[in-house]
């Protein structure tokens, strides 16, 4: 038999309004813009977009406002909201040696052409809280220096002069990239979807098992080759137009991690290499991603595969926050008849303990007469 | 006869000024047509639209293509009372920047148009466009570090 339960419309109506208004909070603190979000809470915004899987700085800004911060709840709701639009297609692969360049870092070179470019960065400051912030205090204009027009070759171009390094991934000529919103992920995974995978997954997520890597769970030894953060063009071939169509640029991050390798049967000792690619300035999500991404190709350059970052369907089939929160928050929801079910079935098996029990109290009882 | 170069050359000219619409901000977009005075009397075909584009990255940089995320596109196509069809496409979601794109793009292809649509909005969005880039360079450029060596004794 199913009962079904209705019940809680004038509750959930009460509590929708009740969560706008705190939403909104003290009505004498001025209510923040969407333009405000997207500029002062950038790096929000660009995680929000990373995660969500959705470059749009205006409806990532909302989702934020929306969420009230919940930065994955936002991520929610840019996923949902994509899903109402129709696709127009793939874009043509993106050039990132072609980037106007916002920071471009390498741990490995120091003397690189178009050199070491810090840019807008948090490295180097002394993580004090500073008072100024709380006051509207206008912040000092920028330094301007000349700028040299140099090309910016990325720096795993530089390494594979030598051999020492192994060239960009690659996959069969004939392959078609494939699409992890189109398809089920399915097991053993190439690496085109893996990296799919990894640029939109959970930040947190990635960084614990890349610093797992670090600390001895499928260590592989890596060096922060280079990170650049900048604008990329982004083109579409379209049927009406014969040649490539421009649509604007985009701000990505860039990670090349550098992995010492000793080598193995199938492959001499040189340096292998894990890749990130995120949307906005995400860098910490950049370098955990390219961890990660060597760590799961282990299988690939024959590695024995003992920890959890090197377990593609462990990594792979947690690493989707939104998939992640839905199946943790449904919890909440009413369970009541399946728990009753399961009441019940405690209750028997308990009746069922005790008697045996007390059937074994009376053996060893008679027993001992 | 026109011939292959000329039609390349057509092409590419065709196919900047479109990038150079698409990187547009809206606003100044608009406010550079508006002042212009063209007559807008295109009839829409097609949008304006927002969709997905997926967009595509290679491995390691330059390696195999692998989807990595999406972006909102917005597309039109018009066609002008001489029979004559504009596209554009620009990210983002704003239609009426998209639609005088699409607008300007079946215009320029008019000789009688080509010189006034070069003057009075493509010029002034590239100088913009130029500028916005080259501050960032600079501003960029004055965060480059230069290392120097440090000599330590007498030998």
């Amino acid at each position: 038999m199913y009962v079904a339960v209705k019940g809680g419309e004038a509750a959930i109506r009460n509590a929708h309004t009740l969560l706008a208004d705190r939403r909104r909070g003290a009505r004498d603190v001025p209510a923040l813009t969407l333009e405000q979000i997207a500029e002062q809470l950038a790096l929000a915004v660009d995680r929000v977009m990373a995660e969500g899987s959705l470059y749009d700085t205006g409806l990532a800004a909302l989702a934020v406002k929306q969420a009230r911060g919940d930065m994955i709840e936002a991520i929610f709701l840019l996923r949902a909201y994509r899903t109402t639009l129709p696709r127009f297609g793939y874009t043509r692969t993106i050039d990132t040696a072609a980037m106007l360049v916002e920071r471009r870092i390498s741990a490995t070179y120091k003397d690189l052409p178009g050199g070491q470019l810090l840019g807008p960065t948090f490295d180097y400051t002394h993580r004090l809280l500073d008072p100024e912030l709380a006051e509207d205090q206008e912040p000092a204009a920028p330094e301007a220096r000349a700028a040299d027009h140099e090309a910016m070759p990325r720096v795993s171009e530089i390494l594979a002069q030598e051999g020492l390094i192994e060239e960009d991934g690659s996959l069969p000529e004939e392959r078609e990239p494939g699409d992890i919103t189109r398809e089920p992920p399915e097991f053993p995974m190439q690496r085109d979807l893996r990296l799919q995978a990894l640029s939109r997954g959970d930040e947190g997520f990635l960084l614990a098992l890349g610093y797992s890597t670090q600390r001895g769970f499928g260590r592989n030894h890596p060096f922060a080759g280079e990170i650049r953060i900048g604008e990329v063009e982004v083109e579409i071939d379209v049927p009406e137009l014969g040649f490539p169509v421009p649509l604007g640029r985009i701000r990505v991050t860039e990670c090349q991690m550098v992995n010492q390798f000793k080598g193995s049967m199938k492959v001499p000792p040189q340096f292998t290499r894990g890749y990130g690619l995120v949307f906005g300035q995400s860098e910490r999500k950049a370098m955990a991603m390219a961890l990660c991404d060597r760590a799961l190709r282990a299988g690939e350059l024959g590695e024995d595969i003992t920890a959890p970052a090197q377990d593609e369907e462990f990594v792979i089939s947690h690493s989707d926050n939104v998939q992640a929160t839905g199946f943790v928050e449904h919890l909440k929801l009413p369970h009541y008849v399946d728990f009753q079910a399961e009441l019940g079935l405690v209750r028997q098996m308990r009746r069922e303990y005790e008697e045996r029990r007390a059937g074994a109290a009376t053996e060893r009882r008679e027993a001992a007469e | 006869m026109v011939s292959r170069q000329e039609r390349q050359t057509v092409m590419q000219q065709r196919r900047e000024a479109m990038a150079v619409l698409a990187a547009a901000p809206g606003q100044d977009l608009l406010g550079l047509w508006n002042a212009a005075a063209l007559p807008d009397e295109a009839a829409l075909l097609r949008g304006p639209e927002t969709g997905l584009v997926t967009l595509r990255g290679r491995m390691g940089g330059g390696g195999a293509a692998f989807n990595f995320g999406e972006a909102t596109v917005t597309r039109a196509t018009v066609k002008l009372p001489s029979g004559v069809v504009g596209h554009a496409y620009a990210l983002g979601r704003e239609k009426e920047k998209v639609r005088v794109a699409a607008v300007i793009d079946a215009l320029r292809q008019q000789p009688e148009f080509e010189t006034a649509i070069e003057e009075k909005i493509l010029a002034p969005l590239r100088r913009r466009q130029a500028e916005t880039d080259e501050t960032r360079r600079t501003e960029t450029a004055a965060t480059r570090v230069d290392f120097f060596t440090m000599v330590r004794g007498e030998d």
